[in-house]
């Protein structure tokens, strides 16, 4: 269940109501993930798709991911490699995106006490700043988190059809 | 005896084979239609479908609409278009609409909806479809690999929100200004991704595309899907786009359940004024006195929101027999080929010509940002869904939201105005 936890990632923090069209800018959606992810969050934090670190966080203010249905804006993140999302709040349809792609989210309500810089932990329960001080997340429905640990739900579609060619074969 | 339910919980239960289902469980749907476009469909699909070595469920209740990234402007275009053509002839879809315009528009438009129905769409404005009393929302790609491949969707059934409109709207006062002072109140998120079902006189008394509106920006709102229950408009409007009446038969059936469980906000049209929305978000709505006299640049008609016949009649209204303002940029993007015609045969096209419209192909154009869009420091008043920073173009854009009214009486003064002092 390893990958359903993180230890000490790094935190970067914005603010509320993070649009798709910002994680995946429109002029970049002829383009292949690699470029999108070049410009994910450049309007609000130029720095981020060139510094961020396989394993770090996000957390941000309420309605992270509002707007559009492209996934490319979850796609961007996994790319990236960010290793959760936290907020108090998520669109819903970005929400199926990310456990789509793989990407775990946590709702907290609690998530805007965390600092630009910090490092969190997460026990598949609760978060722990590096204060010691622990944050309550919503519990996530077995099959979704199925999903993250698979990597998305096409690996647990390979896995569905692969069974079912089996199944054929040996009747 | 089983507790009364919403149209939510038994368009869910239909899809789900259940007699019942129970707000905040978790069923799996048989989708009965599913509709994607040029950018979220084949190019996004064929390459995951074929890592699977898998195919369509069902190519029948499939459709395909090119609306996006049409007409191909660049190379990176025309590529994907290509792709998206190339792969509808492989896969021998029956139901492939090319470039006639914006895919909300063009489903029911071509008979593909009706009440009772469970459908995705692979674009975040299908709740549109919720106006037919059909259970419709949007997916992501890979989402829709599951979709297609196995024909199935789980959802988690939602509480319902009603929005209950009394009393009458003003002349120049639409179904947009509705919408856009709901998402003021309640903000983008306000729907908490549930179910909201549009009631009461004033939405029963507006036409079918006007409807679609409201279920369009359920988005915005942050909804599931945005309903609304059948009545005689509905069926009529699907009688015309040539749905038989067998399939109707059961059409008045899909309603909410005298005193099903629901959270109800209750509006008073007669007292609306038109509402604009200040950049960068939607819910930045005010009464449109608030913005008087801010100078624009360009007044955009266009998209699934704001161009179609109903739409482009309404900024007709405003025009007939006068010119734009000078300096001001009038563009008109009608969101349908037909609706298009049909504005043409009813002079609606000519009035707007003659006001000194630009009329621009029937496509998603400038509201999706995905190929042309407007110039640096440009203001805009658009009658499309979404003004966020950087959508329509450069970070420096305003896009103001409003009515298809009030982008036409703005156009007119060269500034925000309320379209009630000019018609």
């Amino acid at each position: 269940m390893a990958v359903l936890t993180f230890d000490h990632a790094k935190v970067w923090r914005l603010g509320a109501d993070i649009d798709t069209d910002v994680l995946a800018p429109g002029a970049y959606m002829k383009h292949t993930i690699d470029v999108i992810a070049q410009h994910c969050l450049s309007s609000v934090r130029p720095e981020f798709a060139s510094q961020v670190q396989r394993g770090d966080v996000l957390v941000t203010g309420p309605n992270f991911g509002i707007g559009s249905s492209r996934e490319q804006a979850a796609g961007a993140l996994v790319h990236l490699g960010v290793r959760a999302v936290i907020a108090p709040s998520f669109s819903g349809l970005f929400f199926r995106n990310a456990f789509n792609l793989g990407l775990l989210l946590l709702t907290c309500d609690q998530a805007l006490q965390v600092q630009e810089g910090e490092r969190l932990s997460f026990d598949g329960q609760s978060l722990c700043r590096t204060n010691g001080e622990h944050l309550g997340c919503a519990p996530i429905p077995d099959f979704l988190l199925e999903m993250v640990e698979a990597g998305g739900l096409l690996n647990l579609l390979k896995r569905q059809v692969t069974t079912r060619a089996d199944v054929s074969q040996s009747a | 005896m089983q507790a009364p339910q919403t149209l939510a919980q038994k368009l869910i239960a239909k899809a789900a084979g259940l007699a019942h289902v129970k707000v905040g469980e978790v069923v799996t749907c048989d989708v009965d239609l599913a509709m994607f476009h040029d950018s979220s469909g084949p190019r996004r699909l064929q390459p995951m479908l074929e890592a699977l070595g898998a195919s369509l469920w069902d190519p029948k209740k499939v459709v395909l609409v090119l609306d996006h990234y049409v007409p191909a402007h660049d190379p990176d275009a025309q590529r994907i278009v290509a792709f998206t053509r190339k792969t509808a002839t492989t896969w021998q879809l029956p139901h492939v609409i090319d470039s006639e315009g914006i895919c909300h528009v063009v489903l029911p438009e071509r008979g593909h909806l009706k009440p009772g129905m469970f459908c995705v769409g692979g674009d975040s404005h299908s709740p549109t479809g919720g106006a037919f009393g059909a259970y419709m929302f949007g997916i992501g790609a890979t989402e829709m690999l599951g979709v297609v491949v196995t024909g199935k969707i789980w959802v988690q059934v939602p509480r319902t929100i009603r929005m209950h409109w009394q009393g009458r709207l003003h002349t120049g006062v639409s179904a947009k200004d509705m919408m856009l002072h709901m998402i003021g109140t309640f903000g983008m998120n306000g729907g908490q991704y549930q179910a909201i079902e549009f009631a009461g006189p004033a939405v029963h008394a507006l036409p079918m595309q006007e409807r679609m509106t409201l279920s369009n920006m359920s988005a915005e709102l942050g909804a599931q899907v945005g309903l609304i229950a059948a009545d005689d408009v509905t069926v009529q409007y699907l009688q015309n786009v040539g749905v038989s009446n067998e399939r109707l038969e059961d059409a008045r059936r899909w309603q909410s359940d005298d005193g099903a469980e629901s959270e109800t906000h209750v509006f008073d049209a007669s007292a609306l004024a038109p509402q604009v929305a200040a950049p960068h978000s939607p819910a930045n709505t005010r009464a449109v006195d608030v913005f008087a006299n801010t100078a624009i640049d360009v007044a955009y008609i266009g998209a699934c929101t704001g161009a179609k016949l109903e739409d482009l009649r309404a900024a007709a209204q405003v025009l007939r027999g006068r010119t734009i303002s000078s300096g001001v940029q009038l563009m008109v993007a009608p969101a349908s080929a037909r609706d298009q015609a049909l504005a043409e045969s009813e002079g609606v096209m000519q009035v707007l010509r003659d006001a000194g419209a630009q009329v621009l192909p029937n496509t998603c154009g400038a509201c999706a940002g995905y190929g042309a869009t407007f110039a640096e420091n440009t203001t805009v008043i658009s009658s499309t869904a979404r003004n966020f920073k950087g959508r329509m173009g450069p970070a420096s854009v305003q896009v103001y939201l409003a009515s298809p009214w009030t982008v036409a009486a703005s156009a007119l003064r060269g500034r925000i105005t309320d379209v009630r002092e000019v018609v």
